[in-house]
C-alpha cells in the first residue's frame, strides 16, 4: 500500500535543488494554482544564505515547503510526505525531514559520480539502502526538459533552466490539476521574451503529459488532499512580507498622511523595501539609506516633517538603530522599527529563523526608554499589526517596535480580504489654538492626559516655532532643563505614556481551550501555527492556547488570565525570552521549551512537551518523575521545571 | 510674508550657553543677520544639529530646530526633506560631528545633493569632551588623548567635500562678517547641498589655531577672496596671485603686477581648479575663501519627487491593490 494517502486531510510537497534551479519560483506558483483550487495552506520557504553556491553541493540547496489540504492549515508541516529532488545534494539535505514511506521524485540525470560526490554521497544512495522504505520515482527530468524546448532554440543551460516547469506541471498532474493558470502566468511574465516564454510552456505542457500518459504506469500516486472548508468572502494568497507592506500603506491611508519608509538592504528584511517601493501610487515613499543609522535618522526626520516615518531592518541593524530610536522617544516623534529577526548573534544565520530579539525589542535602548513592542504571528496577520502599530505611534507620539521574522517575512497563507472601510481612521493629535501670550513650548507639549501623546507638530507650521531634541526638556514647555526634579518626572512621563498603550489595547484572549485550566501554551510571534496545531491536536479540554500580540505593555488581563492556569508552558525559538518577561513584567513563573535551529517548531514536538506538561501539570512532578532529557531539537533549554 | 523681519526676529529667547569669546557667537549674528536679509520664513526654516559645541545653535535661532544625536543630523535632514522639500533646511555640524562619527553620512548628503545647508564649523578640537584632538587636527596636536602629539594625518573638509561629490563649496571665518556672510547668502540660494567650512576659533581648547591666516595682521596676504571671473590675487596691493604651473601641475603664487596675464581667474564651475584651491594653506600659499566651488545640479529632494510616480500623493486606494492578484470567492 502506498503510504502517501490519495486522498487525505492534507499533504506536505517540498521541492528541493540547487539555488539556481528555480525552486522558489516553482513553489510560488504551485501555491498560486493550490489556492485555485480552494485547498488551505502554508509555506515554508527555506533558502541557503549564498546567491549561488557552487553548484551540486549541499550549501547551495534551496527548498521551497508547502502544506496543503483542509483548513486549519497553520503551518507548513512536519515532514514532507511528497520530495521533488533536482540533485543527489538536495536529497542528501532533505531526507532526513521526509515522512515515513515519502514519496521522492528523482531528477536523475544528475546522479552521476561527479554529481554524487558533490554532494557528499560515498555510493549511490539509491543503491547503498539509504532509500528502502521510501517510495521513489525516478525521472531524467533535465534530459526530458531539453527534448521539449530543443525546437525553440535556446542555449543547453538556457533550456535547462526550464525544468522546474517541467517537475511544475509533473506535480501540478499528480493533485489533478489544470496546468492552465501557469500558462497564464507564464505568458504574462516571458511575454516580451519568446523563447524562453515557449520553451517554459512547453516544458510545462511535457511534465504534465508525462503523468498524463502515464510512460512509467501507475507509479506516480494522484493525490487528492481535502478541500477547505472557508467562511465566505474574497480570498487571495499573501506572503507576510506584502501583507506588512499593505498594512502599512493601508495605516498611511487611515490616518491620510504620507508615508515613507527607510531602510537599508539586509536579510530577511528586505522584501519589505521592495513590496513598499511598488507602492508610490499609495503615497509611499521609500528611501534606500547609507546604512541602518541613516535609515532610521531619515524615518525620523520624515516624521518630523509630518510623514509616517518607518524604518525596517533585522536584529544587527536594529542594534544599530538603538541611540536614534533614543532620540524618538525624547524628542516624542512616532516612528515604526519592523525587525524582520534573523538567527543570531552577529551575522548568525541571515536567513534562517528566530525570535530572539524580543529583548532588544523591550529592553534593549541605554537608559530607560521603554516604547510599545506588537508581534504578528501569520503571514496575514502582519496587515492588522502594522496598522495597529502605525495607530499606536501616531496617538501616543511614540517609536513602535513591530516584531516579525524571516519565516513569516516569506511565508505565505490565503487571505480573506479585509474590508478596509470598518477599520477605524487613524487619528493624528493637532495642536490646539495658541494664545496670543501663551509660551509656544506649552502647545507643543500639551500632552493628551490619556494617552500622553503630544500633539504633531512639524516644521512650516506657522507661529508654533520651537526646539526638539535628544536633551532632556522640561515637562511644560520643552525648554532643555536639567532640573533633577523634571528628569524624574519626564522619566516617569516616558514610562507612563507606554504603560497607557494597554488602556486602548484589546484584553488578551484564549486562541482555543479554556480561560482556566491545568496547561496554557503561551505563545508569541511566528510560532503561532504550530503552537495552534499541537493544541488542537492534544485535544484536551484543561489546555489552552494564549497568543500575545502586545508585548509591551502586556493587555492589562494577561497576568489574571495567566493566573488562572496551574501550569504555563513557553514555546519559543529563542532561549526564554517572553519567559524572562512574564517572571519581570507580571511576576509569572513558566517552564519553557527553545528551539533555536533555524526552523520553526514542528508540530510532533510541541505535542509531545504539551502532553508531559500536562501530565505534571496534573500529577505533580513527583508522580511523573523528572526526566533530564538531552539534545534533541526541541529540548534546547529548559528550567523552571518545579511545580 | 507681511511684516518684514529683522535679525531680532530669528533671534531665540534662549540663553545663549558658549564659552565667551568662542568664535560660534560670531557665526550665530552672521546666521541670523542672512536669514533676514534673505527674509527667510521662520516657520519654514529648520536648524539641525548632531552633538558637539555648534549643535546648540539650533536652540539659539528663532525657527523650527532639531538638536539630534552625534553625527546623524544629515541623515535627519535628509528625511525630513523627503517629508517637506519646501523648507529651508540647515545643517550645523562640527569637525568631529560631521567628519568624524558622521562622516558617512555628510557624505551621502553631498554625493545625494540633498537640498540642505551644511556649516561646518571646524576648530580642530573636540570642544564639548574638553579638547581632545579631532580628525582635523594637525599632526602634533597635543591634547589629552594625545599628549605625545597626534600623529594620524588630518582630513581636509573641502577635499572630503569635493571628494564626496559636492557641488557647492565654501569657505568663511567666523569673526568675518561680510565674507562668511556672502557665503551663506550663496548657500542659501543653492538648490542642493551646499557645503560651507567655517574656521571657528575655539577659545578654550585651541585659541589662535587659525591665527596664521585669521589675525588681523596677516589678513591680506594670507587670504584670498575667491570670487567668480575675478583674478585670484591677494596682498595690500593685490600684488600677489595665484598661477597654474603646467610643469609642476600645481599652483604657485606669483608676482600679479609682473605677470598679470598668469594669474588665473575664478571659475567657481571648475572642479580641478576647486580641488587646487582647496589645497592651498599658509606660510606658501594663502587660505581660499568664499564660494570656490558653486555647479548647480538638480537637488536629491527634486530628483527623488520627479521620480515618484505620483509625488508621493495618494492616488491609489488599498483596497485595490489587495485585490490586484488572483482571488477567489468562497460562498
Amino acid at each position: 500500500m502506498s503510504p502517501v494517502n490519495k486522498e487525505s486531510e492534507s499533504v506536505v510537497v517540498r521541492f528541493a535543488g540547487d539555488s539556481g534551479d528555480g525552486v522558489q519560483l516553482m513553489g510560488t506558483q504551485f501555491v498560486a494554482a493550490t489556492a485555485l483550487e480552494g485547498n488551505d495552506f502554508a509555506t515554508f520557504p527555506d533558502y541557503p544564505a549564498e546567491i549561488r553556491a557552487p553548484a551540486g553541493t549541499t550549501f547551495g540547496v534551496s527548498a521551497y515547503q508547502i502544506h496543503l489540504g483542509a483548513r486549519p492549515i497553520t503551518t507548513a508541516g512536519d515532514a514532507p510526505q511528497v520530495l521533488v529532488a533536482f540533485n543527489p545534494a538536495a536529497l542528501k539535505v532533505n531526507l532526513p525531514l521526509l515522512a515515513p514511506g515519502a514519496l521522492i521524485i528523482l531528477n536523475t540525470d544528475s546522479f552521476t559520480s561527479r554529481g554524487l560526490q558533490k554532494a557528499g554521497y560515498a555510493e549511490d544512495p539509491r543503491q547503498s539502502g539509504a532509500l528502502d522504505g521510501y517510495q521513489l520515482v525516478e525521472v531524467d527530468i533535465t534530459k526530458l526538459t531539453l527534448d521539449a524546448v530543443k525546437p525553440f532554440g535556446l542555449s543547453k543551460s538556457d533550456a535547462g533552466r526550464c525544468k522546474n516547469f517541467w517537475a511544475l506541471g509533473l506535480v501540478q498532474w499528480m493533485f489533478g490539476r489544470d496546468i492552465a493558470p501557469i500558462e497564464a502566468w507564464i505568458e504574462k511574465r516571458f511575454a516580451k521574451n519568446d523563447a524562453v516564454r515557449e520553451s517554459n510552456l512547453a516544458a510545462l505542457r511535457a511534465g504534465h503529459a508525462y503523468g498524463e500518459t502515464a510512460e512509467l504506469g501507475a507509479a506516480i500516486p494522484q493525490l487528492r488532499p481535502a478541500k477547505a472548508e472557508f467562511p465566505p468572502g474574497e480570498y487571495r494568497g499573501v506572503r507576510g512580507g506584502e501583507a506588512l507592506a499593505l498594512g502599512l500603506a493601508a495605516a498611511a491611508e487611515l490616518a491620510d498622511r504620507p508615508l515613507i519608509f527607510c531602510s537599508y538592504p539586509i536579510t530577511p528584511a528586505s522584501p519589505l523595501l521592495h513590496q513598499l517601493a511598488r507602492y508610490g501610487h499609495l503615497g509611499v515613499g521609500v528611501f534606500q539609506a547609507e546604512d541602518e543609522i541613516a535609515a532610521v535618522c531619515a524615518a525620523i526626520g520624515a516624521s518630523y516633517g509630518g510623514a509616517i516615518g518607518v524604518t525596517s531592518s533585522s536584529g544587527p541593524g536594529v542594534a544599530l538603530k538603538t541611540e536614534a530610536i533614543g532620540l524618538a522617544i525624547n524628542a516624542e516623534l512616532p516612528l515604526i522599527i519592523v525587525d524582520s529577526q534573523r538567527g543570531g548573534p552577529s551575522t548568525g544565520l541571515p536567513t534562517k529563523t528566530e525570535q530572539s530579539d524580543l529583548y532588544l525589542a523591550v529592553y534593549g535602548r541605554n537608559a530607560d526608554a521603554p516604547i510599545p513592542v506588537l508581534a504578528a504571528r501569520s503571514p496575514s496577520d502582519c496587515f492588522d499589526v502594522a496598522i495597529e502599530a502605525v495607530r499606536i505611534a501616531l496617538r501616543h507620539m511614540t517609536p513602535v517596535m513591530l516584531l516579525s521574522d524571516g519565516y513569516l517575512a516569506n511565508a505565505a497563507e490565503p487571505w480573506r480580504i479585509p474590508n478596509l472601510d470598518e477599520y477605524p481612521k487613524i487619528q493624528t493629535n493637532a495642536p490646539r489654538p495658541r494664545a496670543a501670550d501663551q509660551e509656544v513650548g506649552t502647545v507643543v507639549f500639551d500632552r493628551d492626559p490619556e494617552s500622553l501623546g503630544r500633539p504633531w507638530v512639524s516644521p512650516g507650521t506657522p507661529s508654533l516655532m520651537h526646539r526638539i531634541g535628544g536633551l532632556e526638556k522640561d515637562i511644560r514647555t520643552g525648554n532643555i532643563s536639567y532640573d533633577p526634579a523634571n528628569h524624574q518626572a519626564m522619566t516617569r512621563l516616558r514610562a507612563d505614556k507606554v504603560a497607557a498603550v494597554a488602556k486602548f489595547i484589546p484584553e488578551q484572549g484564549v486562541e482555543i481551550g479554556p480561560s482556566r485550566g491545568a496547561l496554557a501554551v503561551v505563545g508569541w510571534g511566528s510560532t503561532y501555527g504550530a503552537i495552534y496545531q499541537a493544541v488542537r491536536a492534544v485535544r484536551d479540554p484543561r489546555v489552552a492556547h494564549i497568543h500575545i500580540r502586545y508585548l509591551s505593555p502586556f493587555p492589562a488581563n494577561l497576568g489574571e488570565l495567566l493566573r488562572g492556569f496551574d501550569r504555563i508552558l513557553v514555546p519559543e525559538m529563542n532561549m526564554g525570552q517572553l519567559a524572562t518577561l512574564l517572571r519581570d513584567k507580571l511576576g509569572v513563573e513558566t517552564v519553557q521549551i527553545n528551539k533555536v535551529t533555524g526552523q520553526p517548531f514542528l508540530v510532533s514536538e510541541l505535542v509531545e512537551e504539551i502532553r508531559r506538561q500536562l501530565a505534571l501539570a496534573v500529577l505533580g512532578d513527583a508522580a511523573v518523575g523528572r526526566r533530564a532529557r538531552a539534545g534533541g531539537p526541541a529540548s534546547g533549554a529548559r528550567r523552571g521545571e518545579t511545580a | 510674508m507681511s511684516a518684514v523681519l529683522t535679525q531680532k526676529d530669528f533671534t531665540s529667547s534662549q540663553e545663549v550657553r558658549w564659552c565667551p569669546g568662542c568664535g560660534d557667537y560670531a557665526i550665530l549674528k552672521t546666521v541670523t543677520r542672512v536669514l533676514a536679509d534673505v527674509q527667510a520664513d521662520p516657520a519654514k526654516t529648520v536648524f539641525i544639529s548632531g552633538i558637539g559645541c555648534s549643535s546648540r545653535f539650533p536652540y539659539y535661532v528663532e525657527t523650527y530646530g532639531f538638536h539630534t544625536i552625534h553625527g546623524r543630523a544629515p541623515a535627519i535632514a535628509t528625511g525630513l526633506k523627503l517629508a517637506n522639500p519646501d523648507l529651508d533646511v540647515w545643517v550645523v555640524t562640527g569637525d568631529g560631528d560631521g567628519l568624524s562619527i558622521g562622516g558617512n553620512h555628510l557624505l551621502h548628503a553631498l554625493r545625494r545633493n540633498v537640498g540642505i545647508k551644511i556649516l561646518l564649523f571646524n576648530n580642530e578640537i573636540y570642544g564639548l569632551t574638553k579638547g581632545q584632538y579631532s580628525p582635523t587636527s594637525r599632526l602634533g596636536t597635543k591634547s589629552p588623548s594625545s599628549p605625545a602629539g597626534s600623529f594620524d594625518p588630518p582630513v581636509s573638509p573641502g577635499a572630503f567635500a569635493l571628494g564626496a561629490g559636492a557641488r557647492f563649496i565654501a569657505r568663511g571665518i567666523d569673526v568675518d562678517k561680510d565674507g562668511l556672510g556672502a557665503a551663506l547668502t550663496a548657500a542659501h540660494a543653492f538648490e542642493g547641498a551646499a557645503f560651507v567650512e567655517i574656521f571657528q576659533n575655539c577659545i578654550v581648547y585651541n585659541e589662535d589655531v587659525f591665527r596664521d591666516f585669521t589675525a588681523k595682521e596677516n589678513a591680506a596676504n594670507a587670504q584670498l577672496h575667491v570670487r567668480h571671473g575675478e583674478p585670484l590675487v591677494f596682498g595690500e596691493n593685490k600684488e600677489r596671485g595665484v598661477a597654474f604651473n603646467p610643469k609642476t601641475m600645481a599652483l604657485e603664487v606669483i608676482d600679479a603686477h609682473a605677470r598679470p596675464n598668469d594669474v588665473l581667474v575664478h571659475d567657481e564651475t571648475n572642479r580641478t581648479l576647486a580641488q587646487l584651491l582647496l589645497a592651498m594653506s599658509p606660510p606658501d600659499f594663502p587660505m581660499a575663501l568664499g564660494v570656490i566651488l558653486r555647479q548647480p545640479g538638480k537637488s536629491f529632494e527634486r530628483a527623488y519627487y520627479e521620480n515618484h510616480p505620483t509625488r508621493l500623493a495618494r492616488t491609489g486606494r488599498v483596497a485595490d491593490v489587495i485585490r490586484a492578484t488572483s482571488t477567489w470567492r468562497v460562498d
